[in-house]
């Protein structure tokens, strides 16, 4: 491109945004919505990840220390389970407090008499355990029920497999979903720019007549494409901020959906306006070089 | 120059537009291309442009060989020629200037070098007064200059036009035939496709006369008066 060439294919660029403003308008408006419908997704599919996060995080199994065992000693097993690799974190609970923790479970209960008069030494020692990763829980409770000293274990590995094939699920629709949204996307707002176009393809042609390269056509529609991008994602970004606002007031006053982590916008929002701009501009200058193509055969 | 050695064209769908055509036309020579509808005319303008290749025969558009000419090349042979239409093909949304400096933009010119050239073809076209305007605000006659305002503009090797007093009054076609003899007599090579008998014997210039996609005659001055053509 020639020095004097880039400010004049920038205002090229402007200037037919402004001459052809319907057609503008319409294309920021499809940029626009296929922002919004992706971002609404993802940002759900986010919340969703996070949630199965959480609950991953709270799922721990319990190491019991062999019975007879003083307190000293079972507590001296902690740093041999933190070697294990996969554990983050090993709580000691000795005998005595277990058997308070199940006497509150049960205190408002009618079983609540059960669990009067007796002895303190009834329950073992244990350790409540939580791993990094949940899909190798089988492992990690193998290798602590190997330390000398723990008698048994008690592990919802059904529970943990179930977490795993749910979020290896929800994480493969998503992308498949976003993947399909982008697609569909493009090809809406290529065929919009390519109608925008349309009626351009004179202008196209004499161009070419007059001795135009196909890239000194293409600049100002790239250009144009661009603008129109960065307009669509500005504008999607603060209606999806209004939309997910209005999403997690109707999840939150709706008592049901509390289980839900909704992630806050807030924190999202460095990453949406990027993502945004980035997919604005990419099926903005996308869509224009798709839309010209056929009118460049001159 | 332009050589066209046995050249023919076949189109896709059959039509046999050009059956044979041998032609050379030096550098400074301003010659008529007549003949009826459909005798070829356009498709030989077409090949001299590339907008389509030669079928057989060997074609040579000043120094560009359009036989096996890459489509990347193309631009920079247009670059060479100065086309002017029948129906003026201005960019409506572009004044008078804009209509020009976009074309020196392709070659890279800086903006004094437009700004001194354009002033320069819109004087030599008599034009110089109405650089803001828009093609809409002009008349048939003054559309045709700023088209051939636009071909100069970039100094090409050849002007090449096709019907370009099709939609003019008598007057305003001999005027843009004048215009385009003083451009011929500047220095540049001037083809220009016709079917208006008067207008070619007006002027005592050299005639190829073309009906059914061979050349039927060729000579200066008067050959447009055989009625058979």
């Amino acid at each position: 491109m020639s020095q004097y060439n880039m400010g004049y294919h920038l205002k090229e660029g402007f200037h037919s945004i402004f001459t052809h403003g319907l057609m503008s308008f319409a294309a920021v408006c499809m940029i626009v919505a296929c922002l919004i419908i992706m971002g609404s997704f993802s940002l759900v599919a986010v919340s969703l990840d996070n949630t199965l996060g959480d609950l991953e995080a709270q799922n721990e199994f319990t190491a019991y220390v062999e019975e007879g065992m003083d307190e000293a000693g079972a507590r001296a097993l902690e740093s041999q389970i933190l070697q294990i690799p996969n554990v983050a974190s090993a709580t000691f609970v000795n005998g005595q407090q277990a058997l308070e923790d199940y006497r509150e479970r049960y205190v408002d209960s009618e079983n609540a008499v059960l669990f009067e008069d007796l002895p303190e030494d009834l329950l073992q020692h244990r350790f409540r355990i939580r791993v990094v990763d949940i899909e190798q829980l089988a492992q990690t409770v193998e290798a602590v029920e190997a330390v000398d000293g723990i008698s048994d274990t008690q592990a919802a590995l059904d529970v943990a497999r179930g977490f795993v094939t749910v979020r290896n699920v929800a994480g493969a629709v998503a992308w498949i979903l976003i993947l399909l949204l982008l697609i569909i996307s493009l090809f809406i707002i290529a065929n919009t720019i390519k109608l925008a176009t349309f009626h351009r393809r004179e202008e196209i042609a004499i161009m070419k007549m007059c001795g135009a390269t196909n890239w000194f056509v293409r600049w100002p529609f790239i250009f144009e494409g661009m603008i129109l991008g960065f307009l669509g994602a500005v504008v999607a970004f603060f209606l999806q901020w209004g939309i997910y606002s209005l999403m997690v007031t109707a999840i939150t006053e709706y008592g049901g959906l509390q289980l839900i982590a909704i992630v806050p916008f807030q924190t999202l929002a460095p990453q949406v306006a990027v993502i945004f701009v980035a997919a604005g501009l990419l099926i903005g200058a996308g869509g224009s070089l798709l839309a010209i193509r056929k009118f460049l055969q001159v | 120059m332009i050589r066209l050695i046995e050249v023919k064209k076949t189109y896709d769908n059959g039509t046999r537009a050009l059956k044979g055509i041998s032609l050379r036309i030096e550098d400074g020579e301003f010659v008529f291309l007549v003949g009826p509808s459909g005798s070829g005319k356009s498709t030989i303008l077409k090949l001299i442009t590339g907008e389509v290749l030669c079928s057989e025969g060997r074609l040579m558009v000043n120094g560009y060989n359009l036989n096996n000419i890459r489509p990347r090349q193309i631009p920079y042979l247009r670059r060479t020629l100065g086309v002017i239409f029948q129906d003026f093909r201005l960019i409506e949304k572009k004044t008078v200037v804009e209509n020009l400096t976009f074309v020196m933009r392709l070659v890279g010119a800086s903006p004094r070098e437009i700004r001194k050239r354009v002033a320069y073809v819109l004087q030599l076209v008599g034009l110089d007064h109405k650089g803001d305007r828009l093609p809409s605000e002009l008349s048939g006659g003054e559309q045709q200059r700023v088209a051939i305002a636009r071909a100069l503009v970039n100094n090409p090797q050849v002007i090449v036009a096709d019907e370009p007093t099709g939609n003019l009054d008598p007057q305003r076609s001999l005027e843009i035939m004048m215009l385009l003899e003083k451009i011929n007599e500047l220095g540049t090579t001037v083809l220009v496709v016709t079917h208006e008998k008067e207008l070619v014997n007006r002027f005592a210039k050299r005639v190829v006369a073309i009906e059914s996609g061979r050349i039927i005659s060729d000579g200066t001055g008067g050959y447009y008066n055989n009625e058979s053509v």
